[in-house]
């Protein structure tokens, strides 16, 4: 690991993502995602790698898919209205079997929405990021660092599974800055790649990428081993973090930064007497869904906070199948919830007064 | 005895979906002799469309991609920077090149992306049955025309050779037709340019072939070269409309 | 012990390196450090302000919304934030720029003419070291020999001259 630097959320993914092995980034200018970009646009031409402003998203997400159909590690990164556009290609994407990574820096929506940080594209990463029977998988870091441990992780994972990764990432841990140490290059898991569009060099039968499948019961064979492949995800690869849940009598259940001011609200919660943990998933799809079981068993309730009218309480509540209340506090892009707001949410639940 | 005709070896021996009488056969074999003439099946990636040719993934033998609808210029944009020293050809209809994915073609134009674009021009939608496409003639009858195209409603046809040949990224852009054996010959000899070209380095090649469509003209096969050479000729002529070479 | 500042004025003050300046300090010290600036249209010439934190352990929330020191370089990011500062805090003010007095008594407010001094002592456009040496000297959050070491790690190469810009703008601060 290299030494501490100061680095602004952004520029951490971008540099990560280079350490990684990516070579290829194919984007379109969005705010709040711009530092992405911007950085590799200065670093890419200076290591042989590819920076290409494309005309649109729609065009960046093909070319992503293109170079990923050659097997390289490739990246696109983007803002929420710019996420909606490329939904088209990460369909394809996923439909076709191929790792890539996707970073969506949210702001506020819908349409324009605004520029400022949000958490309203939960659904969009988790339940449709583009038509069809498919998954992403999706990693929702809540500090600098952990932006670039999940971008090894999400091109390791997305390789091994053959399955686009995305970070949902928003405008607050995209600007912000924190001390970071970056592993060094050459720590990079090779992945088998045969199924790559490299050319055949006339020693194998030709490699065919493609999503399309006209009879009805092959299509639906492949969505199923697609499936199985999710199922080992699922059981597999989540990720997740529980912070103070041991003697808890009630759980907040946050992710990415508003798992940060939930941590913030605990603590005071903790010095008033009350007995609060956290529930923080760090993979939003596959969801961590046994954490939540598990708790059902001590806590009395949970109380579910996010930046958006409420997203992910849908998950805490079917996880939690009506045995206990889920509450809901947040606010939509732009307002952060404060650690105040979420104590007095957490004394209201009922019997915590 | 001495083999004078044999199917290209980069066909593979998929039995074409094709209707009878229709072009894209003709196409896909000036392709494939093109690239087994060039050596390069080896490192070839195709990419087909959405459209008629969207098997074209299992007619080639090279390695090939399914693009999405009108986005093949952009994955062959991430193919050829991921693998520069390989061959990235696009084989596109005019729904899919000139309506849908006019972004794309004009943008990797302008880039003076180093590939090579097969462009089908047959005036019409054929996949979905018949609608108007961006190079349906003014007053050609279609599915979605059915009184003609009125050009002060649906405007005009798209003429993309001439269109991209003002990019300063366009090396090279040549219309040509397969309604004769004249012309096929041509055409043949455009799209080995066009390959060459991307071999050679020199930038964005494209070919534009007049093809016809007899099931959705409502022609026979024999009619429909002959609209195509009444019809279609006069008003895409042919002809090279950029050529960076022979411009030094 | 977490230290929490707000660092705040027009865009084109250096506020936002101010408080850069800070996190990285802090972060040379060992600490644990977040800076956070408030973006969005406000950023393009109006007020400009940023959140740190220093402290000994992992940081929970990088929003600063009660601050242990403002540091504030014009009236309206002096009139946004000075209730907020945490009884027992402390307010570094530009008083060249500022020319309200504040009536808390819970807090220290120190009014210093940076922009005046700056511009008196060769350093233009220096005022906010000038202050961030005021802010030093009442908190002792880190030392000068950090500061040194952190600005010799931020400063371009080509731009090594505006090192000793920067500490002689900052000694300033620590005389007044």
């Amino acid at each position: 690991m290299s030494e501490r630097v100061l680095v602004k959320g952004n520029e951490a993914l971008a540099e990560a993502a280079i350490r990684a092995g990516c070579r290829h980034f194919f984007g379109y200018p969005i705010t709040p995602q711009t530092e992405v970009a911007a950085y590799m646009a200065r670093k890419m031409p200076k290591i042989g790698g590819t920076y290409l402003q494309a005309e649109s998203e729609v065009a960046a997400i093909n070319m992503v898919y293109g170079a990923a159909a050659a097997g390289v590690r490739v990246m696109t990164s983007s803002s929420s209205p710019g996420i909606s556009l490329k939904s088209e290609g990460i369909s394809y994407l996923a439909g076709s079997d191929l790792p890539c990574l996707i970073i969506n820096v949210q702001r506020g929506g819908p349409g324009l929405g605004g520029i400022q940080p949000s958490q309203a594209d939960y659904w969009q990463a988790t339940r449709a990021p583009g038509h069809g029977d498919l998954h992403v998988l999706v990693y929702a870091p809540n500090n600098v660092q952990e932006m670039v441990n999940l971008v090894f992780q999400a091109y390791d994972k997305a390789e091994e599974y053959r399955v686009p990764a995305m970070i949902l990432a928003d405008g607050l841990l995209g600007q912000m800055m924190e001390p970071v140490s970056f592993p060094e290059e050459g720590e990079i898991k090779q992945h088998d790649k045969s199924w790559a569009v490299t050319g055949h060099k006339n020693q194998r039968k030709h490699n065919i990428v493609n999503s399309l499948y006209l009879k009805a019961d092959e299509l639906e064979q492949t969505v199923i081993e697609r499936f199985q492949r999710y199922a080992k995800i699922e059981a597999e690869e989540t990720m997740v973090e529980e912070y103070l849940m041991e003697d808890a009598e009630y759980a907040i259940v946050a992710f990415g930064a508003t798992s940060r001011i939930a941590k913030a609200a605990i603590q005071q919660l903790r010095e008033q007497g009350l007995k609060v943990g956290l529930i923080r998933p760090i993979t939003l799809w596959p969801f961590p869904k046994q954490a939540i079981i598990d708790a059902c068993d001590k806590v009395k309730g949970f109380l579910t906070v996010e930046m958006s009218m409420g997203q992910m309480v849908d998950d805490v509540r079917l996880a939690v199948n009506g045995r206990k209340p889920v509450e809901f506090f947040g606010h939509t892009g732009g307002i952060v919830p404060t650690p105040a707001e979420i104590v007095e949410a957490v004394k209201e639940m009922g019997g915590a007064k | 005895m001495a083999i004078v005709y044999q199917k290209p070896k980069a066909l593979s021996d998929d039995v074409l979906h094709y209707c009878p009488g229709c072009t894209h056969g003709v196409i896909h074999k000036l392709v494939a002799e093109v690239i087994d003439e060039l050596g390069i099946e080896g490192k070839t990636v195709g990419i087909a469309p959405v459209g008629c040719s969207v098997f074209a993934y299992n007619y080639f033998n090279c390695d090939m991609v399914e693009a999405a609808h009108g986005r093949a210029p952009a994955v062959a944009t991430g193919l050829k920077r991921s693998m520069p020293d390989n061959v990235i050809f696009t084989y596109q209809g005019d729904g899919d090149l000139a309506a849908i994915g006019t972004a794309e073609t004009v943008h990797s134009a302008t880039r003076g992306e180093n590939i090579t674009i097969i462009f089908v021009n047959n005036a019409i939608y054929g996949m979905t049955g018949g609608q108007m496409a961006p190079t349906t003639l003014p007053n050609q009858v279609t599915q979605t025309t059915p009184y003609g195209r009125d050009v002060a409603t649906a405007g005009y046809p798209v003429h993309v050779c001439e269109m991209l040949s003002t990019l300063d990224g366009v090396a090279y852009a040549e219309r040509v037709s397969v309604d004769s054996v004249p012309n096929i010959r041509k055409a043949k000899a455009a799209i080995k340019k066009a390959f060459q070209n991307q071999i050679d380095k020199k930038g964005f090649s494209i070919v534009e072939i007049l093809s016809s469509c007899p099931t959705n003209w409502g022609l026979s096969p024999v009619d429909a070269l002959q609209w195509l050479r009444d019809n279609m000729m006069p008003y895409y002529p042919l002809g090279v409309y950029k050529d960076k070479e022979a411009e030094k | 012990m977490t230290k929490s500042m707000i660092f705040a004025g027009f865009g084109g003050q250096g506020i936002l390196f101010t408080g850069k300046m800070a996190a990285y300090s802090g972060m040379m010290d060992g600490k644990e450090v977040s800076w956070l600036p408030s973006y969005g249209p406000e950023m393009r010439g109006g007020t400009a302000n940023c959140s740190v934190c220093v402290s000994d352990e992992a940081i929970a929330c990088p929003l600063v919304i009660t601050p242990d020191v403002l540091l504030a370089m014009n009236t309206p990011s002096y009139e946004k934030f000075i209730g907020d500062v945490v009884p027992g805090g402390v307010a570094i003010l530009d008083s060249s720029l500022i020319s309200l007095k504040c009536d808390r008594d819970d807090i220290k407010v120190c009014y210093v003419p940076a922009t005046a001094l700056a511009d008196a002592n060769g350093l233009n456009g220096l005022a906010n070291m000038i202050l961030f040496g005021k802010m030093l000297k009442e908190t002792g959050f880190t030392s000068i020999e950090t500061l040194k070491k952190a600005l010799e790690k931020v400063v371009p190469a080509k731009k090594a001259q505006l090192i000793e810009s920067n500490l002689k703008a900052v000694a300033l601060g620590m005389e007044q």
